[in-house]
């Protein structure tokens, strides 16, 4: 008799851990139904954009994973406006914000002259519109060019970064991106 | 439980069935032989008007399925496509969007009943779990509804609520891309909400609805005294202050019933869009990754958690408050020391507190759909403090309460006729 129970309580024993393996697995087939398909995937990979016609001062925009991607080819003047001293801004070194570690300077970029940024204001995500006249009468004496967002009065300076006392909380983050040649961008990936 | 019951009817065919289904004691049980209070009070109609909108709901969203297309090409105009063409379909979708709305009024109602006279309390506890599942089966059918007429509102709404995963420590970015199935909301991401809104959540609400029943009819309904009527039975073993369920319970409610239809269809005829609370404005342009709606609002039922969210500085300290804020409902059985159930026996200190309560809420609700600007920051930390206050507290002040003497009996009035 006693025999007889012990055999029970094994087999009851084998029998639920057996099931719980097959019931782990199974559970785990439906959950990654949910993951993005590889279609979804394929979609969403790193996109290449010719730089070759951007002319300086002027700005392409993009569309990756569904969020405008700013491309600026910053002009002298803009590049040098961007080395002066910014009291203004309320996170300069870009310590609070997200952007890939190259981008962790103050013209957010690898180079300069080129400048790659989310088109997504870091409020609300509202999209910002290009001011780059210095002084316009719209923005006041001070601008010195940038982006201003038209929902809650957001405003950014020329490297996305952004202006103390509006409502965005942190700089317009910057994609992970790299140069694949002089002309060639690669958008999605750093290296 | 298998008993023998005495079959209730004399119909051949009934009795067939009685004979193979346990349909008497089944009427018995729930109906004629279930003896609620006889004291209930406008407070006990929610529950059943719940019942009734959710009836409404599944039948109006059966409906709807059959001409509404869950894709991001066709959602938003095959919703247009049910108003203006399909003969009647602005009536079954009105009733659709409008039932929302008052399945949310009468559920919070039937929320303040329970913490009214004690509802929650031992032996009710899992009553009210199961409510509150419910609660959370019913936000979440709401959302994933919303975003299934594909309007702009509907689709930053989404992309709000779902970011909120995102903050959720080291897993945030991967858990959001597996919620959405994509990396921003697209059709994809409606493509699976359609499926939760129309298959799995409406069969755990109905399965959680029965349990929520089962487990009522088990123990007994509370009342508005807060005492067991189980307690003083008659010689036939009837509770003395109770009545049966039906007919004396069930005509009562169809009078409220009767009433609660007038005010809901008023509301779906004369005002389904409710000044833009019902129905937003922005909701009318198809939705647009590029262009973000100026103030994104959630519904007016979620806007005292979204009050919460913004009222923290923090953003991933603010979203543990929003779970936090609908959670801790959930530990009232056990953060209410006080042994007596209804506020019309207990001290100031609870009936303070619930005041400051309900208070809180509704000025959270109001907040969460005004700018987070000046005051409106201020107010809203404030009533965020005295929501949790209401929670934490409870312990606390419920054991300072002075209670009057429950009476053995129910107080019930005759009426002279």
């Amino acid at each position: 008799m006693a025999e007889n129970l012990n055999r029970r309580k094994f087999l009851s024993i084998a029998t639920s851990l057996t099931s719980a393996v097959g019931g782990i697995f199974a559970v785990g087939a439906f959950v990654s139904t949910f993951q993005p398909s590889k279609k979804a995937k394929a979609l969403g990979a790193s996109i290449k954009v010719s730089l070759s016609k951007l002319e300086p001062g002027s700005i392409i925009k993009v569309i990756y994973r569904g969020k405008p991607i700013w491309v600026l080819r910053r002009t002298d003047e803009m590049i040098s406006e961007l080395d002066n001293e910014n009291s203004y801004l309320r996170d300069p070194k870009s310590e609070l914000s997200i952007q890939p570690d190259f981008a962790k300077n103050k013209f957010r970029s690898k180079n300069p002259e080129f400048f790659v940024v989310e088109g997504v204001c870091t409020h609300l995500g509202c999209a910002p519109i290009e001011k780059f006249a210095i002084a316009p009468a719209d923005m006041g004496p001070d601008w010195k060019g940038g982006f201003y967002c038209p929902c809650h009065g957001s405003k950014f300076d020329l490297s996305g970064r952004v202006y103390a006392g509006v409502p965005a909380p942190s700089n317009l983050r910057v994609p992970a991106h790299n140069f694949i040649d002089e002309t060639t961008l690669l958008v999605g990936e750093n290296s | 439980m298998a008993k023998q019951t005495e079959s209730i009817f004399t119909n051949p065919l009934l009795k067939w069935i009685d004979d193979r289904f346990p349909l008497s004691s089944l009427i018995k049980d729930h109906a004629t032989e279930y003896y609620a209070s006889k004291n209930f009070n406008i407070w006990y109609l929610f529950g059943v008007l719940s019942m009734v909108v959710l009836i409404i709901m599944l039948i109006t969203g059966f409906f709807l399925t059959m001409n509404y297309k869950p894709s991001a090409d066709d959602a938003f105009n095959s919703v247009e496509y049910i108003m203006r063409s399909v003969e009647n379909g602005w009536l079954i979708r009105y009733m659709h969007s409008t039932g929302a709305s008052f399945f949310f009024i009468v559920i919070y109602l039937h929320m303040f009943r329970a913490m009214l006279y004690g509802s929650y309390k031992k032996p009710r506890e899992l009553i009210w779990i199961l409510g509150m599942l419910l609660y959370f089966c019913l936000m979440a059918e709401a959302f994933f509804g919303y975003l299934l007429p594909w309007g702009n509102m509907s689709y930053w709404a989404g992309q709000v609520i779902v970011n909120l995963f995102g903050y959720i420590p080291f897993v945030g970015d991967t858990l959001t891309e597996w919620i959405r199935g994509d990396y921003f909301i697209s059709d994809i991401t409606l493509n699976r909400f359609f499926a939760f809104h129309v298959i799995f959540l409406p069969l755990a609400i109905v399965g959680l609805v029965a349990a929520h029943i089962l487990a009522l009819h088990h123990v007994g309904s509370n009342n508005p005294d807060g005492i067991e009527i189980k307690k003083k039975l008659d010689e036939t073993g009837k509770p003395i202050d109770g009545v049966a369920f039906h007919p004396f319970h069930t005509s009562k409610d169809l009078v409220g019933i009767t009433i609660f239809l007038i005010i809901y269809f008023a509301a779906v005829f004369f005002a389904p869009e409710m000044g833009g609370y019902f129905l937003e404005v922005d909701n009318f342009e198809p939705a647009d990754p590029l262009k973000t709606p100026e103030h994104i609002v959630p519904s007016w039922y979620f806007t005292p958690y979204y009050a919460i969210l913004r009222a923290v500085p923090n953003a991933a300290l603010g979203a543990l408050f929003l779970v936090l804020a609908v959670v801790l409902f959930v530990f009232l059985p056990w953060l209410d020391k006080c042994e007596v159930k209804s506020i019309r026996y207990r001290g100031w200190q609870y009936k303070f507190a619930l005041t400051l309560f309900a208070i809180s809420f509704i000025a959270l609700g109001y907040l969460g759909l005004q700018p987070a600007t000046g005051i409106y920051v201020f107010l809203a930390r404030f009533f965020t403090i005295t929501y949790f206050a209401f929670f934490l507290l409870m312990p606390f002040y419920t054991k300072l309460e002075k209670t009057k003497t429950v009476p053995e009996r129910v107080v019930y009035k005759k009426k002279e006729s």
